[in-house]
C-alpha cells in the first residue's frame, strides 16, 4: 500500500544528507509507529514525502498503491490520499477555519473529478465529525489554527484528516504538547478512522500515545534509516532503556 | 476639416477579436465589442471641449464651466510627486470622445439598444433587464436589485429601473441626462467637492467628461436598491472621462457600486474620473469600487493608466461616508478617494485592497480631513504585490485646530509574494489641537512557504492556495463590499494573482 523503497534525501540548501536509505513498507489497514532519537530524519521523512520544499531526493521511491509520490505536485499526493498531520500547524490570518476545509475538500474532489460538495453538505458532515473530536462551532469560525491552544490544533488536524478520507495518515509527532486528557481525544479520534483499509504511520517520541493507537508495527530509526523493526513491545523496550543499546546493537 | 463635424472610423476589427481571445482567460474581460463608433478627432482644444458639449445638447452655463477648466488646464503641468512610473502621456494623441454611431439617437428604452452593446453587458455578466438579482451571484438576498447605468466609451447606454426609483424620489441616471433634466440640481453641487482647478486630471476631465452617473437621493428617503455604474472603455485609443456625482440630502441613505474594465490592447489607454459625494446631516453614503481594467501584461505592455480624483464632501452633522476599493487592474493607478469631515461628530471610512502583478504599479491611499468637532475617521488598507509591481499607500491624516475630539485609526498592511515586488507606506499625519488623537498602525509581510505548503498539503493548488491566504489577508475589506459583490471580488483577487507563484 505505503512503501518507502531505499529513500535517500539532502537538505537543498547545504550539502547534506538526512535519509540515507531508507526501507518502509506499510500495508493496508496497518498502523506503524517511528521511534528514534532528535534529528534521526524522522519528520525529515514525512516532509519528503509529502512533497515540502527545501529538500533533494538523491536516490528511491516513495509509493502509495504504486504510484510514485515523488514524481507529484505536494497537492496532487494529497488527492492521491496522502495525508500529513503536522507537528507544528501553521496559523492563517483572516481564513475561517470552514471556508480552509471546505476549500481543501472540493480541492481534492476536483482533482479526482468527482463534484465539489456545497455549502449544505458540507456543514452537514463537517458539523458530525467535529462533535466527535469535541470541536465546537466557534472553532469553526475562528481563523485557522489562529490563536488555538495546542490540543486545539493537534484536534483541528484530525478533523482536517477525517474531513480528507486519506489511504495514507502520517503523524508527526501529534502527541508532543498535549497533556493526557487532549492526547486521549486525538488517539480516539484516530482510531475511529481505523477501518482495515486506511493507513497509519506514526511518528512519536514516548510510547504513552501508542497505548491509546495501538500500532502493528514498531520502527526504530537512527541515522536516515531504519534500524530495527518489531512489535509493541520495541515501543516499550524504548521507553525503559532509551536507544543507546538499540543504537550499539546496530553499531 | 471643420472639427464640429465628428468622423467614423472603422470599429475594431474581427482579427483583434480574434487575437484577443486567443490569449486566453486570465483577463476574462479582455474582449472587444466589433461596433461602428464615431469620434471626435484625436486631440484636445477648445473646439473639441466645445464639440463634447455639443453632443450632449449642453447649456451655455455648462460649456462656460468646461471651457474655463480647459484654460486653466493648459496651464498646468502633470503631478510627479507619485511613486509611479510611465511615459509621457501625449495628451494630443487621444480621442477624448467615442460613442456607438446606434446611440446618436438616443434609444427610447433598453429594448431599442443595439443588441451588440446589450451582448456586450450580458457577457461582462451585467443585467441590464431589470431583474431581481445579479446573475450568477451566490448568495445574494432573494428579491434584492441592483439598479445599473451602463456607460460605454463616453456615453451612457442605458440606466435601469429607473421607474421604480423615481416613485422613491430618487433620480439616477446618466450625467448627460442630469444635466439637460435636472439642471438646477448639477449646476449646485457640480465641482463644489473636487473643485475644476483641483489638479492635473480634475481639470483636465471638467473640460472634456463625456458621460458618468448621477444621484440624488431626496431629504429622509433610504434607496430602495444598491445603485451602480459599470463603465466599459472598448474604443482604440480612446480616453474615458466620466464624472459622477451622487448627493445624499438630510437623512437619505444609498449604497453605490461601480465597476470597470476594458479590452486588452498593446496601446496605454488613459481614464482620468471625477467622483464628488455630498453628504448632508444625518445622511450615509456607502461607495465601492471593484476596479478591474486590463493591467497590461505581464512585460507591462499596454493596460490602463487609471488616474482618478473622488472625493466626499460631509457637509451635515453626522453625515457618514464609507469607501470600499478593490483595486485590481490598470496598469498604473493614482488614486485617494478622500473624506472631508465638516459636519460635527460626521464619519468618514476608506477599506481599500490594492493588488498590483506583473508590472503593475498602484500609488493609492486616501484623505480624511477633519474640520468638524468630534468627526471619526478609519483608514484600513490592504496591499498587495506580486510579480515585479510596485504598490504604495499614500495617506493624509489632518485633524484641525477647531476639530476637537477627533480620532482617526489607520491600518496598512502590505503582503508580499516573491521577491521581486514593491510595498511603500508613506503617511502623512497632522493634528492640530490636542483633544484628537490619531493611531497608525503597519505592517509588512512575506505569503510563508509554511503557509502555502500546509494548504497544498491539504490538496490546494498552488494558486488556490495564494488566493485563500491573500484572501485570508484582505478579509476586512472584503467584508465591507456589499455581499453580491464581496463573493465577486474574492474571485477577482483570485484571478489577478494568477502565475503570480511558481
Amino acid at each position: 500500500m505505503f512503501e518507502i523503497k531505499n529513500l535517500k534525501a539532502s537538505l537543498a540548501d547545504e550539502d547534506k544528507q538526512i535519509l540515507k536509505g531508507m526501507n518502509l513498507s506499510i500495508g493496508a489497514g496497518e498502523v506503524h509507529a517511528i521511534m528514534g532519537p532528535n534529528g534521526s530524519g524522522k519528520s525529515t521523512m514525512s516532509y519528503v514525502a509529502a512533497g515540502k520544499g527545501g529538500y533533494v531526493v538523491d536516490e528511491g521511491e516513495v509509493l502509495l498503491n504504486g504510484a510514485n509520490l515523488l514524481d507529484m505536485e505536494p497537492d496532487e499526493r494529497a488527492a492521491a490520499g496522502l495525508f500529513l498531520a503536522f507537528q507544528y500547524p501553521v496559523e492563517i490570518p483572516g481564513v475561517g477555519n470552514m471556508t480552509f476545509l471546505r476549500t481543501a475538500v472540493n480541492a481534492q474532489r476536483k482533482m479526482r473529478g468527482e463534484e465539489e460538495l456545497n455549502a449544505a453538505q458540507f456543514l452537514k458532515i463537517v458539523r458530525e465529525k467535529a462533535k466527535s473530536l469535541k470541536i465546537d462551532a466557534d472553532m469553526l469560525r475562528r481563523p485557522v489554527n489562529v490563536g488555538f491552544s495546542g490540543g486545539e490544533k493537534k484536534r483541528n488536524e484530525i478533523l482536517q484528516m477525517a474531513m480528507l478520507e486519506p489511504k495514507m495518515c502520517i503523524l508527526d509527532e501529534t502527541d508532543s504538547g498535549l497533556d493526557v486528557d487532549a492526547m486521549k481525544l486525538v488517539a480516539e479520534g484516530v482510531n475511529a478512522l481505523r477501518d482495515g483499509e486506511r493507513s497509519f504511520l506514526v511518528i512519536t517520541h514516548y510510547q504513552r500515545l501508542l497505548d491509546h493507537i495501538k500500532p502493528d508495527f514498531v520502527h526504530i530509526m537512527a541515522d536516515g534509516k531504519i534500524i530495527k523493526t518489531g512489535g509493541p513491545e520495541l515501543a516499550l523496550e524504548v521507553e525503559n532503556n532509551g536507544y543507546a543499546d538499540l543504537l550499539n546493537e546496530v553499531a | 476639416m471643420s472639427t464640429q463635424e465628428s468622423i467614423a472610423k472603422d470599429g475594431v476589427d474581427a482579427e483583434t477579436v480574434d487575437a484577443v481571445k486567443t490569449v486566453g482567460e486570465k483577463y476574462k474581460y479582455g474582449f472587444a465589442t466589433d461596433i461602428e463608433m464615431e469620434y471626435a478627432p484625436k486631440g484636445v482644444n477648445e473646439d473639441i471641449v466645445r464639440l463634447i458639449s455639443s453632443k450632449n445638447d449642453e447649456p451655455e452655463w455648462m460649456l462656460e464651466w468646461r471651457l474655463s477648466a480647459f484654460r486653466r488646464w493648459e496651464k498646468m503641468t502633470e503631478p510627479k510627486w507619485a511613486m509611479v512610473n510611465y511615459p509621457e502621456i501625449d495628451f494630443q494623441d487621444i480621442y477624448y470622445y467615442a460613442r456607438p454611431k446606434s446611440m446618436i439617437e438616443k434609444p427610447k428604452s433598453l429594448d431599442d439598444v443595439d443588441p451588440k452593446l446589450l451582448e456586450t453587458y450580458k457577457k461582462l455578466g451585467i443585467p441590464l433587464a431589470e431583474q431581481a438579482l445579479l446573475a450568477g451571484v451566490e448568495g445574494a438576498e432573494e428579491g434584492r436589485k441592483v439598479a445599473v447605468d451602463a456607460v460605454f466609451d463616453s456615453v451612457s447606454v442605458g440606466t435601469t429601473f429607473q421607474k421604480e426609483l423615481a416613485e422613491a424620489g430618487v433620480i439616477f441616471c446618466s450625467m448627460s441626462e442630469a444635466i439637460k433634466d435636472h439642471p438646477e440640481l448639477v449646476k449646485k453641487y457640480i465641482g463644489t467637492v473636487v473643485p475644476p482647478t483641483d489638479n492635473y486630471y480634475a481639470t483636465l476631465n471638467s473640460a472634456v467628461f463625456s458621460d458618468g452617473s448621477f444621484v440624488y437621493i431626496p431629504e429622509g428617503v433610504k434607496c430602495p436598491m444598491e445603485l451602480s455604474t459599470y463603465f466599459r472603455i472598448n474604443a482604440e485609443n480612446t480616453g474615458q472621462f466620466e464624472r459622477t456625482l451622487i448627493i445624499a440630502e438630510k437623512g437619505a441613505k444609498v449604497s453605490y457600486l461601480e465597476g470597470c474594465t476594458a479590452p486588452m490592447r498593446d496601446e496605454n489607454q488613459l481614464h482620468a474620473a471625477v467622483v464628488e459625494l455630498i453628504i448632508q446631516e444625518d445622511a450615509d453614503i456607502k461607495y465601492s469600487t471593484v476596479q478591474n481594467w486590463y493591467p497590461g501584461d505581464e512585460n507591462g505592455v499596454g493596460g490602463i493608466y487609471n488616474f482618478v480624483t473622488k472625493r466626499a464632501d460631509c457637509r451635515g452633522d453626522r453625515a457618514k461616508v464609507m469607501w470600499t476599493q478593490v483595486e485590481t487592474g490598470s496598469a498604473v493607478t493614482w488614486k485617494y478617494p478622500s473624506c472631508i469631515l465638516r459636519g460635527d461628530d460626521s464619519q468618514g471610512e476608506f477599506y481599500s485592497i490594492a493588488i498590483t502583478n506583473n508590472m503593475q504599479q498602484a500609488d493609492t491611499g486616501t484623505k480624511m480631513i477633519h474640520l468638524g468637532k468630534r468627526t471619526k475617521s478609519r483608514i484600513v488598507s490592504k496591499g498587495i504585490s506580486a510579480g515585479k509591481a510596485q504598490n504604495t499607500y499614500r495617506g493624509l491624516v489632518s485633524i484641525h485646530p477647531k476639530a476637537t475630539g477627533s480620532r482617526n485609526y489607520t491600518q496598512c498592511d502590505s503582503l508580499l509574494i516573491g521577491d521581486q515586488c514593491g510595498a511603500h507606506t508613506v503617511p502623512y499625519m497632522e493634528c492640530r489641537n490636542n483633544s484628537s488623537r490619531i493611531e497608525h498602525e503597519a505592517t509588512t509581510s512575506k505569503v510563508d512557504e509554511e503557509q502555502l505548503f500546509y494548504c497544498r498539503q491539504r490538496g490546494m493548488t498552488e494558486e488556490e492556495a495564494v488566493a485563500l491566504i491573500v484572501n485570508g489577508f484582505a478579509k476586512e475589506v472584503l467584508q465591507s463590499l456589499p455581499m453580491e459583490f464581496a463573493m465577486e471580488a474574492q474571485k477577482l483577487v483570485a484571478i489577478s494573482l494568477e502565475g503570480s507563484v511558481g
